[in-house]
Formats: C-alpha cells, structure tokens, sequence
C-alpha cells in the first residue's frame, strides 16, 4: 500500500437560500469543529442567494481555524474588485480566505449587467484564469516588507516595493499596484472546479486545489495525475496542487443499516458523484480511495446542511480521527497551512532580488 | 430638543492620519477596525464610515509614500464589522462609476442583511482615465455625466431593492435608461432598512442638487459655524421641489477634534499635532501640489519658491487638483511674509486646522451649538490616530453631549434609518 498522504476535507455549507448570519455561524462553526480544511459557499447571479463573499466575511470573525472559500465569478465582476474582495477576506479571517472561481455563461446573467453578450464556456473559462492570473499578480504587486513607517525620512512605504502589474489580458487590462497590502496568506488559495473540460487548463495552471468529479479511484487517480501533469507543464511543483474529489452526499438515511453482501465497498450512485448511506459508510468510501492514492481528499456538499453536516462531522469525521486518517485539530492557523501548501514567494521580491545580484 | 449624530470615519490615506505617532497601530490588520468600530458603538454613534480608493495616489509619476498607503475592500471589512457589533450602522464608500447597479445593490442589501439593517452606501463618483487604468470598463466620464450616471445607478439600486415583495416574492426588473439597461431577477429579498441609506459626499452645485433629490446624509467638509450655515440653509431649501421634508436629508460635515484637559492644552496638543500632519517632507508635497513643479531642491525651513505655478501640470494623480493654484500661491505668499513663515510653517497654517479645539467642556459646548444653531444635523468625525483616535471623544465628550439631551445615551432602535430618524423607505411595487 503507498504512503497515505495527509487527507484533506471540505464541506459546502450552502443550499436553499438563507439571509441572516446565524445559520452560516452555525455551519461553519460545526465544520470547525470537525477541524475541516475548509467550507464553501456556493454563489451565482442566476439563482436567488446573498453575495457568498460577504457571508464568509461575516462568518470569519465568529470562526478561528476554519478555511473560508467563496464562490467569486469572473464573468461580470472587474478583475481588480475580486482580488481586492479576496484579499480582504483574507485579512479579516487573519490568513484563512480563498476563493472558488467560477464564470457567468448564461444569457440571463448577461441581462443582469447589460455590458456584454454570453460567451462561450471556453471563452470565459480563458478569461477566469486571466482573472486567476492578474489577481495573483496584484497580491504580490506589494512586498511583505513594503511598509516601512521610516520617520527620518517621512515615508510610509518604500516604493521601490511596490509594483505595477500592468496586466494585460485577452479582455482587460489592470495597471495596478493593489490597493490592498499583500494578505496574510501571500496569496489566497484558488480554487477551480475541474469537471468540466473548458476549466481544466485554467485549473491545472492557476488552481492551489482542484475539485473533480469521479465514479472510481481509478478514474480518480487518473485526473489528479492530468492535472498534476498540465500544472507541470506550466512549470508548477505538481505537489503544489490539491485535488480534491467533489461528492454531493446525502446521509438522509443514517438510521438505515449499510445494505449487505457490497464486497467491494461503500459504491456511489448511478449518477456518479452522488453519496447515499450512513456516515459509516461514507468514511469506508473515503478512507478506500484516500488510501489507495487516487485523491488528495474530497469537497462534501451535503443535500441539507442543516442535516447531514452534523452526521458528516460527528458520524463521518470522528471516525476517520478515530482510525488517525484525519486531524482532529487544526495545527496551524491558516487556509495553506491547513491544506500543506506554503506561503508563496514574491514575484516581485524574487525579480528585485536578482537584478541586485547580477 | 434637536439631537445630534454621530459617525466614525477610519483614518484615511491623506497627511491628516499621523502614522509617525508611537500610538499608531496597523492601517490594515482587522483589530484596528474592530478597536474603531467597537469605540464608537460604546459611543452609541449612528455609524462607522470607511472611505475607498481604487488607485494609489502618484506624485511625479511615483506611488506617493509620505502618507499612509494601503487600504482593504470596504464592504468585506464592514461585513466583518457586523460579527462584533451590534447596533452601530456601516457605511461603505463604493464608486458608481467603476460598479455595475446589479452587482453593488446585491452586495449592499447583502450587507443590509447580514447586519440586520444597518448597511450604508457613500455614493460616489470619479472621472479620471487614472483610475480607470485599473478597470475593464476604462472609465473616463465627463464631469456633467458623472452625476447623471450616479443619479440613475441609485435609482436603479433602489428599483432592485424593490424588486422582491415585501412579503418575500422575487418578481422580474427591467430598467432601460441612458447608462443602464437590464433585466431579470435580483437574488436577494427586500433588507431589513428595504433601502440602505444612502450618502452623498459632495460641495459642489450638482453634488448638492444630487443629495437633495437622492441622498439621506450629506458628508460635507462645511465645518466653520457660518459656512455650515449657509450650505444648510443651501441644501435644505432644495429638499422641497422634490417633496421631501427638511428631516429626509442630514447634513454631517467630516471634522476633526483636538481635546485637553484646558482648552490652552488643547490648543498646545492642536498645534503639535499639526506639527507631525506636516512633516517636512510633506510640506514640499503640499507646495508641489499646489505648484505642480518639483520643487524637491527646496528647504521646507526656508522661504516659499519665487517662481509661479504651472497650471497646466498633470504631477499630481490620483487626488483632487488645486482648483486655482495662481491664487493659492499668492495667498500663501502673502501670509509667509507677512507673518515671517517658512515653507512648512506656511503648509501647517494654512492646511492643516483642526475643526474643534478645547476641553471637552469646550468641544460638547461647540458641537451642541452647531446643531443648535443649523450648521449641522451631526458630525462625521475624522480621528487622526489609528485605532485609538476616538478614545477620549466617546469616553469624555460624548457623557456631557448625553447630559446636555443632545445625544443618545441608549440606542432605542436597531436601524441605522432608525439610529438616523430616517422614515422607512415605501416600498414601489
């Protein structure tokens, strides 16, 4: 059997819209406790919900450990507002933001802004990891140390640490520097849904954790190895990379028992991504592909929240701490360290570095 | 009697925020909001108000460092705010011209929500290609286009906070108009204010026009007793033609507060004060700005340049032009020699005055008598240290504007409309 990787968990807490504080508190507080890497919240401008950015900022100061991913399109929405709103999530839940990029491709959507047409998928998909690309660009556009309150000499900042970009992509162009000082975290992780094939490049090139859809560990095994290969290809440590396999679960009928004679194992539903049984049964299912090697972990989106998270954190989660496949705290304190990434090098820092030494 | 209100500004990213101070903490970190946020919720003040940039001001062609730099996205910040307040209101500057009505009146009544109805929005707009180098849309707009868009981006804002009815409907928008034209569904339902207030930060004719048909605050920088006067009188006179009552729009000018334990101490710790807004490296900024040439080569203790402004220089980028710098010049000229000041004295006696000096006997006395006296309906106040600026006001001034009956001692709703006196919006089906 090879060496079991560090296992990572993640749980979406959206599903029917819901307005006030309390009840997102309530579900991130319960994935904390779980010491899950990190929650989502799903968002689109086509169907009712709030601004899931939003919620998670207001949810960071009432969580400590856990990681907060929203979903942020890049369809509609100026790429210099998503890097400022992100970085600033990650300010205000000290080092624990990222975001789940996502694009607009309905005409609806479209109609909602009245400044350009829908586009196809693969179209916006470019578009996003441009997106992915300059918002990285600007958090690195200031250095760590560029804030210097020297008094002698007046200045608030050195300068000469802080860049412009001057991006320019297929769509748009951003001069920068932010206006936001490089977060805690360096950069916010980013995270891209895979599944579908126009997101794959930008996900392979720009993601820090890739979600993906899969029936077997075989098939499993076989994205992650795409994915790590295409980051590769972009010239990225492909252990840079998290891939993380999505399963909408449904642990409705934990009371049940798990149906006898399934030899090979907890089997996911005709559609493929779809969990249904007991929290036991689906921490047999993760702990069979976790250990056989074909994931990094897996992004759970329960069907009720209200419901299932509770099963999947005190059923599910205690019993994988239970056999020591998973934390039972949070060792460190931010989203990257949480998911074993580290705290990326300055772009800027590296080039100011080199032109002093040669 | 006729209250007061009360608004915390954050320091900003100009020489009046004193980052040199010892006290001085981060510009960034969130404990420096919450400190501010929390200090005037203690205060019972109506709300916190967070400015915006979009660009980093540059001067010469560089990232200007003098002052502080660096700022977070306002609405994420005040979204995090609601976690550690209660009833404080939270108003966010957001530019109309560099959003889209769908997206920002989803994100504000988001806001409206999450804080249960305490969220603001600070109108404003901007014209320059500047900023706009770091946006998609560009960004360039005339000066007389600038308040029509803003015009019609509130209205549409408000069209879409009609949009759900009262009893939780979704309905489809279709708005058509000469910046905007859109349809479809808003996703989110009508917040707790229905509206969220709305502010307008602007002196100027449209600006005021605009506040008097739109606005329900008006940030103001009219902070002496006659001038508030007269733009009171100005802007109220002009509610009536859009049948709105002389309550429906409050006239809060940004100041600033120097208190002592004597009004002499407090005008020493005004003075001082002032001494480290203008550093000398400052003092040079201020005159260049005003010059619109590099006049680095200069001693900021020895006398002003003898040469005259440049009035067509673009030095400057990022901040609003000297409207006249002919004038200016010859007016600081004159006040150097006639009292004997060098370039820096010069800057700190002409820029950086502090609204009101004294004891806090003084400032409650003052304050009072503004409102008492028309010159206001209350007081955005700008501290100048970041988090702890507003310490002493809230536990020192605040207890006697409360013993004089001019100010809330208890918050007795949990609205910022409410905090504001402000009637709830009627909802247009």
């Amino acid at each position: 059997m090879p060496a079991t990787r560090p296992l990572h968990l993640a749980a979406e807490i959206g599903g029917p819209p819901r307005y006030d504080a309390a009840s997102h508190v309530a579900l991130a507080r319960l994935a904390e406790g779980g010491a899950l890497d990190y929650v989502t919240l799903s968002d689109s401008f086509a169907r009712p919900g709030p601004d899931a950015l939003a919620v998670l900022a207001r949810v960071a100061p009432a969580t400590t450990r856990i990681g907060l991913v929203p979903t942020v399109t890049t369809t509609h929405t100026e790429p210099f507002h998503v890097s400022s709103a992100v970085a600033t999530l990650d300010w205000v839940s000290k080092g624990r933001a990222g975001w789940l990029a996502d694009v607009s491709t309905t005409e609806a959507e479209a109609r909602l802004f009245g400044r350009r047409p829908a586009a196809p998928a693969t179209a916006l998909w470019q578009e996003a990891g441009e997106v992915a690309d300059a918002g990285a660009r600007l958090w690195d556009s200031w250095e760590d140390d560029a804030e210097i309150r020297d008094v002698a000499s007046g200045r608030f900042i050195d300068r000469d640490r802080l860049h412009h970009i001057d991006f320019e992509g297929s769509t748009f162009s951003v001069r920068g520097p932010a206006i936001v000082p490089r977060p805690p975290q360096g950069r916010p992780v980013t995270v891209i849904d895979g599944t579908s094939g126009p997101s794959r490049e930008p996900a392979a090139r720009h993601a820090d954790v890739v979600h993906v859809r899969a029936t077997s560990p075989g098939q499993a095994a076989s994205l992650r190895d795409d994915l790590r290969r295409g980051a590769a290809a972009h010239g990225r440590d492909p252990d840079s990379l998290r891939v993380l396999v999505a399963l909408t679960v449904d642990l409705g009928d934990a009371e049940t028992a798990p149906e006898p004679g399934l030899e090979s194992g907890p089997q996911l539903a005709g559609r493929g991504t779809y969990f249904r049984g007991g929290p036991v049964d689906l921490a047999e299912l993760i702990t069979q592909w976790h250990r056989g090697g074909a994931v990094d972990g897996f992004h759970l989106t329960p069907i009720t929240p209200e419901r299932d998270l509770e099963r999947i954190v005190n059923g599910t989660v205690a019993l994988l701490q239970h056999r020591s496949l998973f934390r039972t705290f949070h060792p460190g304190g931010t989203l990257r360290e949480h998911l074993g990434l580290s705290r990326p090098a300055n772009r800027y820092t590296h080039a100011r570095a080199s032109e002093v030494t040669s | 009697m006729k209250q007061m209100h009360l608004a915390a500004h954050f320091p900003g990213v100009n020489s009046t925020t004193v980052w040199a101070d010892p006290r001085s903490r981060s510009q960034i970190e969130f404990a420096s909001f919450e400190h501010l946020a929390r200090t005037a919720e203690r205060g019972k003040f109506d709300f916190f108000f967070l400015a915006e940039g979009l660009r980093l001001r540059e001067h010469n062609g560089r990232i200007h460092d003098l002052d502080v730099v660096g700022r977070p996205e306002s609405l994420t910040v005040l979204n995090a705010l609601a976690a550690v307040t209660e009833r404080l209101g939270l108003a966010a500057t957001v530019n109309a011209t560099f959003n889209e009505p769908y997206e920002l009146a989803r994100r504000l009544a988001t806001l409206d929500h999450l804080s249960a109805g305490r969220a603001a929005w600070n109108v404003v707009t901007s014209s320059d290609a500047f900023t706009g180098e770091n946006f998609r849309r560009g960004g360039y707009l005339d000066r007389a286009d600038r308040y029509t868009r803003a015009a019609e981006f509130v209205a549409t804002a408000r069209e879409l906070w009609d949009t759900w009815t009262p009893d939780g409907t979704s309905r489809p928008f279709a708005h058509s108009g000469p910046h905007f034209d859109i349809s479809g569904e808003f996703t989110v339902p009508r917040s707790p204010q229905g509206h969220p207030v709305v502010i307008q930060a602007g002196d100027s004719d449209e600006g005021r026009e605009f506040a008097a048909s739109t606005a329900d605050v008006i940030f103001t920088r009219h902070g002496t007793l006659e001038a508030g006067r007269v733009f009171y009188a100005d802007v109220k006179s002009r509610l009536e033609k859009y049948g709105r009552g002389r309550d429906d729009l409050k006239i809060m000018p940004g100041v600033t507060v120097v208190l002592g334990d004597t009004d002499a101490e407090a005008h020493r710790n005004a003075a001082e004060i002032r001494r480290k807004q203008v550093s000398p490296q400052n003092a040079i900024l201020a005159l260049e700005q005003v010059w619109g040439l590099d006049l680095s080569s200069y001693d900021p203790d020895g006398p002003l340049p003898d040469i005259d402004p440049d009035p067509g220089s673009n030095m400057v980028q990022g901040r609003a032009r000297v409207a006249d710098p002919q004038a200016v010049a010859a007016r600081w000229r004159a006040l150097s020699e006639a009292k004997g000041l060098s370039i820096r004295q010069t800057v700190i006696e002409t820029t950086a005055r502090q609204s009101f000096i004294g004891s806090p006997e003084t400032v409650a006395g003052e304050l009072a008598m503004f409102v008492a006296g028309d010159a206001a309906d209350g007081f955005i106040l700008v501290p100048h240290l970041t988090p702890g600026g507003l310490d002493d006001f809230v536990d020192r001034v605040v207890p006697l504007l409360q013993e004089r009956g001019v100010f809330r001692s208890e918050y007795t709703g949990s609205t910022l409309r409410s905090h504001l006196g402000l009637a709830d919006p009627v909802w247009k089906g």
